[in-house]
This record gives C-alpha cells, structure tokens and sequence, in this order.
C-alpha cells in the first residue's frame, strides 16, 4: 500500500518498512526536458552534417535519410536513453531525476515507450500545455504519458554530509561522557529537530547578537528538556555550546567512522 | 512507533555495512545483467539481504541523527524493493522475428473487437463522406482540403496517363521517407488520443474515413474507378489496416480510461494495457513503413507504365496476406493465445 505526502511518494512495504521516493517537480522536469532537446538539436546537427556528405554522393538517399533520422531521434532519443540509462536521460542525469514505477518496481520497456510516445499528446496544443497541466494538477506529478504507463519521475538528491568540522573540531564535549544519556538523545530528538540545530548552529553569523542569544536560548532550554544530563556535566556551558555538544552527539559517531 | 533501540551507533553500522554493501553488489549485477541466472540459494540470500537491510532501515528510521545512512538506506531497500516484488515476466531477450509473427498478431487479435469497431468508425465515415459529395460535390473543397485532391479526377487521370517523365524521379526515397514519418505520426496520434476516453481516436477515424469515401465517391462518379483502386491499393492495403489497428489501440486506450465493467483501478487498468499498445504502435509504425515505399516507388506509377491490372492484383495479394498474417500467424493447436506477458 502507498500514499503520497508532499511531493513524495511513499512505499511501504508488505514487511512493514516504509520508504519515500522525492518526487521531481513539473520545473526541474521543464529544465531536464530543455537539456535533452538540446541534446537532440546536437545529434541532429552532428548527423546533418554526415547525411549532406550522403546527399552529395546519392541526394535522393540522403535526404531520405535526413528524414527518417530526425523522425527517430526526436521519437527514439527519450526511449533509447531511459531503457539504456535505467530512466535517464541526459537532462534527467544532469539534474538528478529518474523514471521509476509508480509502485516502486522496475520500470518496463512497455512503460518507457509508453510515455514516451503519449508525449504527443502531452505537447498539445503546444509547449508542453496539457502535460504541463496535468502534471501541476497530478498528485504524483504524472503528465498523461506517466499516468498511462504507470510510472514517476522521482529526485535522487546527492547528499551531502554536513561540515560539522568547523563547529566541533578539537572542542571538549561533556556529554560524551555520558554514552547512555548521549544514545538516548539521539533516540528522543526527531529528523526535524537535529536539522534545525544542525542549521541555527551553521547559520550562526548570519544572526543579530540579540536574535542569535534568544535563538539559541529556546532551543537550549527545549533540547535541554528532553534528555536530563547529570549537572556536572551541562554546568557553565552557555546554551550555543549544549546545541554545538547535541549536534556533535547526533551526526558525529557517522562521521568519525568514515 | 519505535522499534529495538540501538544504544551503539556506530557498532550497528559497523556490523551491518557489509550485508549492505553485499546487497548493492547484488543489485548492480541484476541492474547490468537483468536476465542473469540466479539458483535457488542466491534468490534467498539475496532475499535475506533484502529483509536484513529493510529490518535496518526500520531500527534506523528511530534514529534522527543520521540522515545521510537513512537515505542511502532508503535507496538501497528502495531498489531491492523493485526486484524482489516485481512480479511481472521481464522479457529474456528480444526476439525481433518472434515479435513480429508471433506477439504482433496474436497481440491484435486478442483485442479484435476493438478493431472491428474502429472499422466501423470508419465505414461511417466513410459512408457520411461519400454521400455528403453525392449529394452536394460543391462541397468538394471542404470535404477534401488539400490541393492534390481538388482536381477534377478525369483530368488528373488524364494527365497521368500521358505523363512522359517521372514527376518523382530523384526524389522517391525522400517522398517515401516522409509518407513513413508523416503516417507514423498521424497513427501516433490516433492511439495517444485514446486518452481523452477515446473522444479524440473516434474522431481522428470518422475524418480519415470521411476523406476515403469523399475520394472514392469523386472518382467513381466521373467513372475513374480502375484508376483509383489502382493507385489506392497497392499502399492502402497496408496503410489503411495500419491506421485502424492504431485506432484499434486507442480504443483500447480509451476504454482503459472509461473502465466501465471494471473493478480495476485506473492505474492497474492502464498499466495492463501498456504492452500490448506498445506492440501493437510498433507493429502499426513497421507497416507504414512498407506503405510509404510502395506508395512512393509503386503507386505513383500508373497504365501504361504498369498496368491497373497488375496494381490491383499485387494489392489483393497484400491485402490478403496481411489479413491471413493477423489472423492466423501465431497461433496453433500447440500455442494457445495467451499473453505474451504471462498474464
């Protein structure tokens, strides 16, 4: 069974475990879809050029030639990519996206040419209208040929870990000395709430010394709640700092195995 | 909503990298070779490695601190998800002969009834249009808006009868590469508006039908009609049967779309569709392109360069091998016609 959230698509699976699939919005698909027209311009030129080489051996074979092969690398080149490439094109490998099964599976040649020839209808009554449409109206982001094949465009983010070097580095944290509370911590604290310490802490410059003390003070005093440390260990330190030893505390142990 | 706590981070990770990595080695290996054998113990190892890396993204999901595993957890289980659960047959290789004798017929007959109906859009088309120019031939030039046809037929029979040289010469491959383009997207087109309930494909075969009876109707009743057959069958015997299977295909489509006697969802309605319109445009895309070469090399070519006689008889010989092809090629006491995806 699945459902979507905002602009996810969320899997869970018969054993229980969810995932969610990032789904691409209807700009990044413009923008991927712009590359692979470029693309094709490209190919069309660079082939252009060899089949004027043909027409002046043969013209009526090379026009022919002209022909049939703009006709296939405008139906073929999103076709031939995405089966080759595992749902990419050149525009979708650039801004990271992939076509994938709407249920998560492998997506079949079937559903590749699918979508991709139901661009056609897509297209009308021109720039990419109805599609376009469709998709800004589609709770899973699907143009006309994605709901008739049954597939998605998904986001596959690179991501990046955080530069936790120039907050922590070579500084005394007091909490590791207490493994069990700090096992807890990382057990209490939700996703969002470690990325919103994780950016007060990187953003910290960028705040009035007012706005920056009452920042941190709220959060100090929330973060402080949820997971009692023994006094010597959060004595004398200002609120910045707790915030700097939690952060530590939650991404730390990855990093220092890598 | 929490699952087994982890008390040592680190120590999970440590433990558990290694069934990971030995499932992304996995995985790589079936992406490249999708068709590559697997005995009974790597299907379950590979299974066990599955459960073993869900079971972990689901003790991770408890931990906030690492986004970076949980996402590369997500999409490692994400993609052995795909594998383990996909259900339908994954082609071994293709066979591009079996495909066209076996799959594209049986493929077409399996849904014949949609394709009878899209002879039936025509036919009325094709009656409303002929009787519309019977009735009223000054509406010649709305019925048949293209120049080449608003010629009156005994003048262009006339002139094709005494014609000298080859209008086409050094131009039939182009002239046939376009027909090929030309007519593959109008099929395209037929089928894709399959998507507005069929609306669209009924009505892209009530026009064409329309332009056939009103071109019949034009030349028959100036007495043209050696010439017409002539020049119609030998290319029309299989560009017409293409454009109806491609209407074929929308119908398909569209009564996908409909899903009236159904308890299918949308979605499963059309993504079990999906195959055999994907075979049968193909199969539609193959025809015209023998269509467009012999309308370019053959049928331009009127008495007494080759005579009605001959162009018709190779016409009837077309057309009754491809009927003879779509009904009966394929099929046998010993394949039953079933699904070429194992449905």
């Amino acid at each position: 069974m699945n459902h979507v959230r905002a602009h996810t698509l969320v899997i869970r699976t018969p054993e229980g475990i969810v995932f969610a699939f990032l789904l691409a919005s209807p700009i990044s698909r413009v923008l991927a879809y712009a590359v692979d027209l470029a693309c094709i311009s490209a190919l069309t030129t660079v082939a252009g050029t060899l089949i004027r080489i043909l027409q002046v051996a043969i013209p009526d074979v090379g026009a022919a030639a002209g022909v049939l092969l703009f006709f296939v690398l405008q139906m073929g080149y999103g076709m031939a990519c995405e089966w080759g490439w595992r749902g990419q094109t050149v525009g979708k490998r650039l801004l990271r996206l992939r076509v994938v099964d709407a249920r998560g599976l492998r997506v079949q040649f079937s559903q590749i040419a699918m979508r991709n020839l139901l661009r056609a209808v897509d297209l009308l009554p021109a720039f990419y209208l109805l599609g376009g449409v469709v998709a800004w109206l589609s709770p899973k982001t699907q143009r006309l040929g994605d709901l008739a094949a049954g597939t998605i465009v998904i986001r596959t983010p690179k991501i990046e870990p955080p530069d936790l070097a120039q907050l922590t580095a070579g500084k005394f944290n007091s909490l590791r000395l207490h493994p069990h509370l700090a096992a807890r911590l990382r057990q209490q604290i939700s996703p969002g709430e470690a990325r919103l310490a994780l950016q007060a802490l990187l953003r910290r410059e960028e705040f009035e010394p007012v706005a920056r003390a009452g920042l941190f003070g709220e959060l100090g005093t929330h973060f402080r709640g949820l997971v009692e440390f023994p006094p010597e260990a959060v004595e004398g330190i200002t609120d910045e700092q707790y915030l700097r030893n939690v952060v530590d505390v939650l991404y730390r142990s990855h990093l220092e195995k890598k | 909503m929490v699952g087994a706590m982890i008390i040592d981070l680190p120590k999970f990770i440590a433990t558990e990298q290694p069934y990971w990595d030995e499932l992304d080695r996995w995985l790589r290996q079936l992406e490249d070779d999708p068709g590559g054998p697997m005995d009974i113990a790597q299907a379950r190892r590979f299974h066990y490695l599955y459960e073993r890396a869900a079971a972990d993204l689901g003790r991770l999901n408890t931990f906030a601190s690492e986004p970076e595993m949980r996402r590369f957890l997500e999409t490692l289980v994400a993609r052995a998800y795909g594998e383990v659960h996909e259900t339908r047959e994954q082609p071994h290789r293709f066979r591009p002969w079996h495909w066209l004798t076996v799959v594209f017929p049986r493929t077409f007959r399996r849904h014949a009834e949609a394709f009878w109906l899209a002879v039936a859009i025509t036919i009325a088309g094709s009656t409303f249009g002929g009787l519309a120019l019977a009735l009223d031939p000054d509406a010649k030039p709305v019925l048949l808006p293209f120049s080449h046809l608003q010629m009156d037929p005994r003048e262009r029979v006339a002139r094709e009868e005494k014609a000298k040289t080859d209008r086409l010469a050094g131009n039939k491959a182009e002239f046939s590469a376009f027909l090929m383009t030309h007519n593959t997207q109008v099929s395209l087109y037929t089928m894709a508006l399959g998507m507005t309930w069929a609306v669209g494909t009924v009505l892209m075969l009530f026009y064409n039908g329309v332009i056939l009876g009103a071109v019949a109707v034009d030349y028959m009743r100036t007495g043209e009609t050696p010439f017409l057959v002539g020049w119609l069958l030998p290319h029309g015997s299989f560009e017409i049967p293409a454009i109806l299977i491609a209407g074929q295909a929308g119908l398909i489509l569209g009564r996908a779309m409909i899903g009236r006697g159904t308890r299918q969802t949308l979605a499963e309605r059309l993504r079990a569709i999906a195959p055999d319109l994907t075979t049968l445009i193909f199969g539609v895309a193959l025809m015209l392109v023998w269509a467009g070469f012999i309308e370019s090399f053959f049928s331009q070519y009127h008495q007494p360069v080759i005579p009605y006689a001959v162009k018709i008889s190779f016409g009837v010989v077309e057309l009754t091998a491809l009927s003879l092809f779509l009904w009966k090629a394929g099929a046998g006491p010993d394949q039953p016609e079933k699904r070429e995806d194992g449905a």
